[in-house]
């Protein structure tokens, strides 16, 4: 194909995508899907939010296979999107060599690390904390002494969320009996509802009355399961509490949403390095709205409040499972 | 049936057919809000209308030409090959296993040695099934796909336990060594003077895929072994009167089958992503199956139907880039080429056979 062809038909892809304004953002979400419920449908929600605020419009994409991680940040990038925000750690490799070819477009991951790009920004959490402080409510509502935690993928930053829970759950009750599973050692496990629902049943069978999930769209199947059996579930990432009324205990929300809100207001000035989102700065939090508000006491609330605020000042230390992948408490 | 012209058969029947799935896609659609002639064409010129596109597609076609020669060959013996996924994912252990062990310098070299690596891999993943199936009577279809299941497994534990690099969340190998790194289409056509996308992943395994559906052709229609393995294909009982022996024609379909499959690896692991990752064959082994029953078994409809699907995948990419049609969507067009040029191609045959049957009696 000679030059002339390449232009004309550049310029045909480019009248294509002519509607779509320049240093307009882009959200790229992980092969999960956007409506997962969780992490995904949290990003998406972000990015809708900023829609409604500032009246913009932005470009998005579900991934359905691997290569397109790299294919869609370029062909955003060189459509001149900017910022664009990705949805999940998978992305740091690809985007650790993207990034540099695209010195004058802004990039924001979240979960993710690419430390050497400075025009990347990492926006992390310390899920450990929020998981701590829902552990603690769920030793203090069970009747049994045993609770579960239910994984997606088995890599580090579940085990952080696992780690913190059993911290909050043995803060409470030192004796409680914590049964921790993880869905799979895939990405497959992010998006196996059936699963989910198979493992809280095993979790009911052995005791367990309420049970955590750090599993995306297979915790829907993990909170239903706790439904079905009359017992507790614990949502994570966005406020599930909504999803089964009366039998969702709390939720550890990860405002995944903020992350993507803040980036895409910051627009084409979004610094680099990294943003820390947590108890402090509200980006972690516990879910307390009308469908859970009989579930909840006072005193759960205000021992949970008091632990927050020994957490924010530094007083209480949550081990955090990443530091140096390893728990103390089992 | 076999009524109409080759010509027919071969090339109407399935244009045909994809013809009918675009119009039902397009009632889809519409019925979702977006207009289908826009969708259309988003899709030509995404995946056909520049380098770009063409890097990506050349890129997707490159794994399906592997996987739908690797189904071809097996099924010539009549062996149902559904282990391509398996097979291929086996073929990027033995990619990974070339590219990370040794001290490469040189791109070509290692390409030699990751495609023989790769289709050995491949090929001992499907010899098992192949004994079973010669020595026991196993049947073939179940032992693959049973096969597919293990490898995925077997990789999983590897990735996670075995090569992935420490402190990585992503169970992965690490990235294969910088000499490693295959020529994209780019880098091939710039010397030529052509200028070729440099984002697209097409690499010049596309190359070795061409070759390898020669060597596919010559080897079916003109080697006496080739010969063996169409008679056995076609009637076991003559061939083994004729003294063809079925474990022998069985063993060697299968591994050739298998080496193709695995040799997929050198294009999706070795060119793309240059690290070995979980899944990495994303369903190419299925789609081969599809491509080789839409391309005939010939590798040449093989490489025309790899094409079209990879016109597809990356046609499908760009909707769901550009437009608010879901991915969802992309692959009910994916399937419904499937349905209409595969499994409802006797729709199309039927009323054409009728139709050449009358205007031939009208003539003579």
């Amino acid at each position: 194909m000679n030059i002339k062809n390449l232009i004309t038909s550049a310029a045909t892809i480019l009248s294509l995508s002519a509607f779509s304004a320049l240093a307009e953002p882009a959200l790229i979400y992980d092969l999960g899907g956007k409506f997962d419920k969780s992490f995904n449908e949290m990003a998406f929600s972000g990015a809708e939010r900023w829609k409604a605020d500032t009246g913009g419009s932005y470009r998005e994409i579900e991934l359905s296979s691997e290569a397109q991680r790299e294919q869609a940040l370029r062909r955003f990038a060189e459509n001149g999107n900017n910022p664009i925000v990705m949805a999940g750690f998978a992305f740091s490799t690809v985007l650790g060599e993207v990034a540099k070819d695209y010195p004058d477009t802004r990039f924001a991951v979240i979960d993710g690390y690419v430390p050497d790009q400075s025009n990347v920004l990492n926006i992390g959490f310390t899920e450990h904390t929020g998981s701590y402080l829902v552990g603690m409510m769920a030793a203090m509502k069970s009747e049994t002494g045993t609770v579960g935690f239910i994984g997606g993928m088995d890599i580090p930053i579940i085990s952080r969320f696992g780690c913190g829970y059993v911290q909050g759950v043995k803060a409470v009750n030192p004796d409680a009996k914590v049964i921790y599973n993880m869905t799979g050692t895939t990405p497959s496990a992010w998006n196996d509802p059936v699963k989910g629902g198979e493992l809280t049943k095993a979790q009911v069978s052995q005791g367990a009355d309420v049970v955590y999930h750090a599993a995306g769209g297979t915790g829907v199947g993990v909170l239903q399961a706790a439904a079905d059996a009359g017992i507790l579930g614990i949502g994570v990432d966005s406020n599930q509490n909504y999803m089964h009324p009366g039998s969702v205990l709390t939720s550890m929300v990860k405002r995944v949403d903020t992350g993507v809100y803040d980036s895409f207001k910051a627009g084409a000035d979004l610094a680099g390095g990294f943003a820390t989102l947590s108890l402090a700065n509200g980006g972690i939090s516990y879910a307390m709205d009308e469908h859970n508000v009989s579930l909840v006491t006072k005193a759960m609330v205000d021992a949970v409040e008091e632990a927050k605020a020994h957490i924010i000042s530094g007083e209480l230390k949550v081990h955090d499972y990443m530091s140096d992948n390893g728990c103390p408490v089992k | 049936m076999d009524v109409l012209p080759k010509w027919v058969d071969t090339v109407i029947i399935p244009l045909i057919g994809v013809l009918i799935s675009l119009i039902f896609s397009g009632i889809i659609i519409l019925l979702i809000g977006e207009n289908p002639i826009d969708a259309l064409k988003l899709m030509i010129t995404g995946a056909l209308g520049s380098t770009y596109g063409w890097g990506y597609t050349l890129y997707y076609a490159t794994n399906f030409i592997f996987t739908g020669l690797a189904v071809s060959v097996a099924f010539h013996a009549r062996m149902f090959n559904i282990g391509g996924e398996g097979q291929a994912a086996i073929g990027g252990l033995g990619v990974a296993i070339v590219c990370l062990s040794f001290g490469w310098t040189h791109w070509f070299p290692a390409l030699l040695a990751a495609t023989l690596g790769a289709a050995i891999f491949g090929a001992l993943w499907a010899a098992i099934p192949a004994y079973l199936q010669g020595k026991y009577g196993s049947h073939i279809v179940i032992t693959t796909i049973m096969f597919n299941f293990i490898a995925a497994s077997l990789l999983n534990y590897l990735l996670v336990n075995v090569m992935r690099p420490t402190g990585s969340m992503d169970p992965a190998t690490q990235k294969f060594p910088e000499a490693t790194s295959l020529p994209s289409l780019h880098d091939m056509l710039e010397p030529v003077g052509i200028s070729f996308s440099k984002a697209g992943p097409a690499n010049i395994s596309f190359l070795i895929a061409l070759i390898a559906c020669v060597l596919v052709w010559i080897f079916i229609w003109h080697t006496r072994l080739g010969y063996q393995l169409r008679a056995y294909g076609h009637s076991e009982s003559a061939a083994k009167y004729a003294g063809i022996k079925p474990f022998k024609i069985i063993m060697i379909s299968m591994l050739i089958s298998g080496a193709l499959a695995g040799m997929m690896a050198t294009n999706n692991v070795m060119g793309e992503a240059e690290r070995l990752i979980m899944n990495s064959t994303e369903g190419a082994g299925f789609i081969g199956i599809a491509v080789a029953l839409m391309g005939r078994s010939h590798p040449l409809g093989v490489l025309l139907a790899a094409l079209l699907f990879g016109f597809l995948y990356q046609g499908g990419a760009e909707l769901a880039m550009w437009t608010t049609i879901p991915r969802e969507l992309i692959v009910v067009i994916q399937a419904l080429v499937i349905l209409f040029t595969g499994a409802l191609e006797n729709m199309v045959r039927a009323p054409l056979n009728w139709l050449w049957l009358k205007s031939r009696r009208g003539t003579s």
